[in-house]
């Protein structure tokens, strides 16, 4: 099952790398990592989508928790939460297809951040399965170019990941 | 005043009361070196190869309890360090082990004798730092020391370039540290402790099974109380020898790959399982998809989190320190009523002496070649049992464990984990720096001890008597026996061909050598060696021993633990 783990680490030189040869070492899967400082500098945040059984997803957390730099860590799956993810999406703009286009963006509700003579860029945020779904939507030849950030998730309500 | 990099990290480790540094001069570290030459509140020890003062100083740990110091310089010597932190790290020792580091400025630059050691030691430490301010070392090494040595131990590398050691900043040693993001658990859960007595008592067929963290968390005391208390049988694994008294009529033995069959059976087919500091590895269960047996209840005892449900699911767990949580069994045991069921277990013990009856340890006494085994037994009586007794890797370590009765913890120095071939002797170095005046024996093979016999000079130069137990049959036994059994006797590469001569060998390095090689001479030989005239010399002893002898009982890799092999059954 598809687990979003966030946790809180001690912002200094290295601690990534701990993190991701973690995952590599022990053969998790990754399917995304997202990190950066939070308003407490010494802090920073990080997403990590993964998946895996049951049991391998409560070794995660353990092996998560067991690294010094690691301050908190939370399964984000076991509770509400919210997930967003931000992609950047280049599409070729010509001839009919510009209007083509701005109409695909409205629907999903994007933005055009960028217009050149050819090319559209497009500015999406969502879920994960949201961006899939635009990209499925569009024609592939009319894709120039994508690049997304991954997930970022929060839990809902009350629920907060705090030092 | 101030101080520069290099007088704090020698004031350091003196705060840390540190007696013994184990390392290896080189450019990186040359000014550490310089202030290490100015002091005597520390033994500096130097070894031949900086593997070796990684090993000495998790020897050092192991036979102590303190934390090991090794001290090496960047590049080569960081890497030479590499396999004694990763050996260290398996079997969770603790360690500190400082590297010199190139100058900040050439950090990066493809520097001469550069490495990148905090990215090349990362996947086998419990922690690692890169200094980057002179201001910083103090507090880095009052954490490296206390990350090392608490909650379940392990290596901690401080690596210092060597620009940092000539700074100066002023100099005061933290009293204590706090980390946010370290909080190692000590006392275990009451209420599951308190479930896990109830099931305890209940057990129709219990069975204890504890394993290096008894001896790493000094809990044999507690432990040895608890199981006395219940009269229930109780194993030892590799790593825990030593935690529970070997002489003692309720153990039943080693487990595992190579392991009694009374204590395998009695693993395999126990209704309740205490598990204390023990990790279920593969060595020691076998198959785990063979090992799960329905209804069988399960309670688990460990610092590590990580370890509990990690290749067997768990009923019980119990995260805390082990010699805490069981301190709290004992307590909750002596306000009980409730007493363990009385005919069950009368029961159980008499399948379990059935199974001990078959003696399956047994080998060939009449034998004209000296049997590797034969020599272990008479080491363990000529030592009266009291030795530390270090091993390398492979048939010899089997037996070594088998065969030497070891009743006090922290008295079996050997790699588990890792399985380090070449610890040997560092490790009975190490053992007879923390305890000069004690017997250490190293019991090896040819193939290990020439992966660090350099080591030999070290032993002379600050004249450790160690002595050396070479159980020589000319093969790389343990490979020569899996080719034996799974490969159709095809023994490839495992011949050990040219072999010096190892009389010579030691006697050119200024020790004792002698040549065994009737059973009739075993005894007198090893008299020899551990009596007064040869007390202060350290004396190689090249025991020529059967070359096709095989290592029993043996459950084969991948096999559950009651499909094992026995000796009688060939």
């Amino acid at each position: 099952m598809r687990h979003i783990v966030s946790l809180l680490m001690e912002n200094e030189a290295g601690a990534l790398s701990r993190v991701a040869g973690l995952f590599s070492a022990r053969a998790y899967n990754i399917e995304s990592l997202t990190v950066a400082p939070t308003e407490d500098a010494t802090l920073s945040r990080m997403t990590i989508v993964t998946s895996g059984s049951e049991e391998v997803i409560e070794q995660i957390i353990k092996q998560l928790n067991k690294l010094i730099d690691v301050v908190r860590v939370l399964d984000l799956n076991d509770g509400r939460f919210i997930e967003r993810e931000l992609m950047l999406v280049k599409v070729k703009a010509v001839g009919a297809l510009r209007d083509e286009m701005k109409r695909m963006c409205d629907i999903f509700r994007g933005r055009i951040i960028d217009v050149a003579d050819g090319s559209f860029t497009i500015e999406l945020t969502g879920s994960g399965s949201k961006l899939d779904a635009f990209l499925e939507t569009l024609d592939k030849s009319v894709i120039l170019e994508t690049v997304r950030t991954g997930a970022s998730g929060i839990g809902r309500g009350n629920r907060i990941l705090k030092v | 005043m101030e101080l520069t990099g290099a007088e704090i990290v020698i004031r350091c480790l003196q705060e840390e009361n540190v007696k013994f540094v184990f390392g290896y001069p080189g450019g990186a570290v040359l000014n550490i070196y310089d202030e290490i030459f100015k002091q005597d509140k520390f033994k500096h020890v130097l070894v031949r190869h900086e593997q070796a003062a990684v090993h000495a100083a998790d020897a050092f740990a192991r036979a102590t309890g303190e934390v090991g110091v090794a001290l090496v310089t960047s590049g080569p010597g960081a890497t030479n360090a590499v396999t004694g932190i990763a050996t260290a790290y398996m079997d969770s020792i603790p360690i500190v082990v400082i590297s010199g580091q190139v100058p900040s400025p050439a950090i990066g630059m493809d520097a001469f004798q550069e490495v990148d050691m905090v990215g090349i030691t990362r996947p086998c430490v419990k922690h690692n730092f890169l200094v980057k301010d002179v201001k910083d070392i103090a507090i880095t090494i009052k954490k490296a020391f206390y990350i090392a040595a608490t909650g379940r131990p392990g290596p901690v590398v401080v690596d210092i370039p060597k620009d940092i050691t000539q700074h100066l900043a002023k100099y005061e040693y933290p009293k204590s540290v706090e980390m946010r993001s370290y909080n190692p658990v000590l006392k275990g859960h009451s209420g599951q402790i308190k479930k896990a007595i109830k099931l305890i008592l209940e057990a129709k067929r219990p069975m204890i099974y504890a394993g290096g963290g008894v001896v790493l968390g000094d809990a044999s005391e507690q432990l040895i109380k608890l199981t006395r208390k219940l009269g229930y049988p109780i194993t030892n694994t590799l790593m825990g020898l030593g935690g529970y008294p070997a002489t003692d009529r309720q153990f039943v033995g080693m487990l595992g790959m190579h392991g009694t069959l009374e204590a395998n059976m009695a693993m395999q087919d126990c209704d309740v399982l205490i598990a204390i500091g023990a990790r279920f590895d593969d060595r020691v269960i076998g198959n785990p998809e063979h090992f799960f047996r329905k209804g069988r209840i399960i309670i688990h005892v460990d610092v590590d989190p990580s370890s509990i449900s990690k290749r067997v699911k768990v009923d019980v767990p119990i995260v805390g320190h082990v010699q805490t949580v069981l301190a709290e069994m004992n307590q909750l045991l002596e306000f009980e009523d409730k007493k363990p069921n009385a005919a069950e277990l009368k029961a159980w013990w008499a399948q379990i002496e059935k199974w001990r009856s078959k003696n399956c340890l047994n080998y060939d006494r009449t034998s004209d070649i000296i049997k590797p085994q034969f020599v272990v037994e008479k080491l363990y009586e000529v030592t009266k049992g009291d030795a530390f007794v270090t091993s390398d890797v492979g048939q010899h370590q089997m037996w070594a464990a088998q065969f030497y009765k070891f009743d006090k913890p922290r008295r079996w120095l050997n790699s588990g984990g890792l399985g380090t071939m070449g610890v040997g002797l560092p490790y009975a170095m190490g053992a007879q720096f923390a305890f000069p005046d004690a017997q250490v024996a190293c019991i090896t093979g040819e193939g290990s001890i020439q992966m660090n016999i350099q080591e030999l000079s070290t032993c002379k130069q600050f004249h450790l008597p160690v002595k050396i137990i070479l159980l020589n049959n000319r093969y790389l036994g343990m490979v020569r026996q899996w080719q034996h059994f799974f490969y159709g006797n095809r023994y490839s590469e495992s011949y050990v061909d040219a072999l010096p001569d190892f009389v010579k060998l030691a006697e050119s390095y200024g020790h004792v050598g002698m040549r065994i090689e009737k059973p009739g001479d075993v005894e007198s030989a090893l008299k020899e060696a551990f009596g007064p005239k040869l007390k202060k010399q350290l004396v190689f002893m090249d025991f020529v021993t059967d070359q096709t002898e095989n290592v029993f009982p043996m459950v084969p890799a991948g096999k559950g633990l009651s499909e094992l092999i026995l000796a009688e059954e060939l």
